[in-house]
């Protein structure tokens, strides 16, 4: 347990002292947010009914932009080899990446997506199922992302190919994360959609690192 | 008499049937062209090859049977 | 072991099955066009837009079938190691994605008299757009290495990845609530369609059955044809 922790830290410094991925992650989603309203027009009607989408495609894309970078610096230096020898199982490391990896990208995109979805005039009264559903739903894009992340280590074009292999993967995160979002908005129950979510993090939890750790012995063969 | 005018017409819904048999037809027939010209290509390729043999190998290689 | 050590086995059988397959795909496909489009009935509803089905719904049936067979074939690449695995699931990969287009343009035709779109974003339709990109995914990776072995791998864990799709395609109709209608043929209790318009469908979709199965041995044998000329070529006779 505690080489989990032990790498789960290692992550997280890598990722917040290069000034970071997060950083980046973070300002690409407030970006690409923002410029909707200089897009679409400011009318509060038109943003407030695309808001719940706006924020959740967003959020995914600003996800997709760091995923490369997951396991391509330790394959680069020869630090993947090593931890594949550490007593630690395969599957447990690529766990301990996907939670930092969630903590430095996907956490502070639900902590900012509240202040980004005022911006949109998105219905305060689903504020709460929208933290909900993004805490739910950036967690299986970390996991899921972490598949095709190992899948496409040392490939040509790997970052086009990455988001070619993941975005239909992601697609139910995204239609259940929305469906939450603006059932609440609108006054409705969000549960069906947020048990959903739970249930895709559920599955992803028990079967992306199984499949990540495939994908990287393959890698190494 | 077959009427061919109301056949083609396909009662109204003409522009919508016949292009989806139209893309069916395309599709199936382009992967096998597509598949024919790439078998031509690399038989003639490996034929090309194996007479390139010096002729001592080729025999011992039927004689295998391989 | 050689990663080729024994195609002739695979080359002598598909010498003459791929033939056979071939003219009975002709054959069936002739019959079914002829009984789509002279014999069948117009629907009482749709008039005869509904002659699209004999299209779509065979192209829809393989699209499934297809990957099916692409994740059987990756899984039994990776686990056994059975040299004609891989080569199947790379063959049949193209086939399954031109069904799966197939499948959603007639669709899409097929929706726009019937349903006033031409498109809309259910399950049944969103899940096979999904299985679209997931053949083409599986094509690009299997492409994108340098080492082939690396991307043959690489795609089959995709493939396998991907299988939770089927299910989801299948009974998407029945999950959710969904403009697409719900199965008529493969549903317990039998086929809810008339037989006048179910024999069509039938004859149709065996003859594409025929027709993949021909076209995947001839892209298995040019496969085997080209490691051959691989292994010549890099001085291993």
């Amino acid at each position: 347990m505690s080489e989990f922790a032990a790498l789960v830290r290692r992550d997280l410094n890598l990722a917040f002292r290069q000034g970071g991925d997060w950083a980046n992650v973070a300002a690409f989603f407030a970006l690409a947010v923002i410029l909707f309203p200089f897009g679409v027009g400011p009318e509060p009607e038109l943003l407030s009914r695309i808001s719940a989408g706006v924020l959740w495609v967003a959020a995914l894309l600003a996800a997709l932009l760091s995923l490369e970078r997951l396991f391509q610096s330790d394959w680069e230096d020869g630090s993947l080899e090593a931890l594949v020898l550490m007593p630690l199982p395969l599957e447990l490391q690529v766990l301990a990446k996907c939670l930092a990896h969630w903590l430095a990208t996907g956490l502070p995109l639900t902590l900012i997506a509240p202040l980004l979805a005022l911006v949109l005039h998105f219905d305060t009264a689903g504020m709460g199922a929208l933290v909900l559903a993004m805490l739910l739903g950036t967690p299986v894009l970390s996991l899921i992302g972490s598949v095709g992340a190992a899948l496409t280590l040392g490939a040509r074009r790997g970052g086009v190919l990455l988001s070619l292999l993941m975005l239909p993967l992601y697609i139910p995160v995204l239609i259940f994360g929305v469906a939450a979002s603006e059932a609440a908005a609108m006054g409705f129950t969000p549960r069906p959609h947020l048990l959903l979510l739970a249930a895709l993090l559920a599955g992803s939890l028990a079967l992306a690192p199984w499949a990540a750790a495939s994908a990287l012995r393959q890698a190494m063969e | 008499m077959m009427d061919w005018q109301a056949f083609f017409d396909m009662g109204g819904y003409a522009r919508f049937v016949w292009p989806a048999y139209g893309v069916a037809a395309l599709v199936l027939t382009g992967l096998l062209i597509w598949s024919l010209g790439e078998y031509r290509r690399v038989k003639r390729d490996l034929a090309a090859r194996e007479q390139a043999m010096p002729s001592r190998k080729r025999a011992r290689k039927q004689a295998r049977g391989s | 072991m050689p990663r080729f050590a024994n195609p002739s086995q695979f080359m002598k059988l598909s010498s003459y099955l791929m033939p056979v397959c071939g003219v009975a795909a002709a054959g069936f496909i002739g019959v079914g066009l002829y009984l789509a489009l002279f014999v069948a009935p117009p629907d009482y509803q749709q008039g005869e837009a509904v002659r699209i089905m004999y299209v779509h719904v065979p192209s829809a049936w393989m699209a499934s079938l297809v990957y099916a067979l692409v994740a059987t074939g990756s899984a039994v690449g990776l686990i056994w190691r059975h040299p004609l695995a891989h080569i199947a699931a790379e063959q049949a990969a193209p086939l399954g994605a031109g069904f799966t287009l197939i499948c959603l343009v007639s669709g899409s035709l097929w929706g726009e008299p019937m349903w006033g779109t031409w498109w809309v974003w259910d399950a049944r339709l969103t899940s096979v757009l999904v299985l679209f990109f997931l053949y083409l995914g599986f094509i690009a990776l299997d492409n994108a290495f340098d080492d082939q072995e690396r991307g043959t791998r690489a795609a089959a864990i995709l493939a396998i990845v991907g299988v939770v799709n089927l299910p989801i395609i299948k009974f998407s109709v029945d999950w959710w609530n969904t403009l697409h209608q719900k199965a008529s043929v493969f549903r317990m209790g039998g086929p809810t369609i008339a037989p006048s318009l179910l024999w069509p469908l039938l004859v149709m979709a065996v003859g594409f059955l025929f027709f993949f199965s021909a076209l995947l041995m001839l892209r298995m044998r040019s496969a085997l044809m080209h490691a051959r000329l691989r292994a010549l070529t890099f001085g291993n006779p």
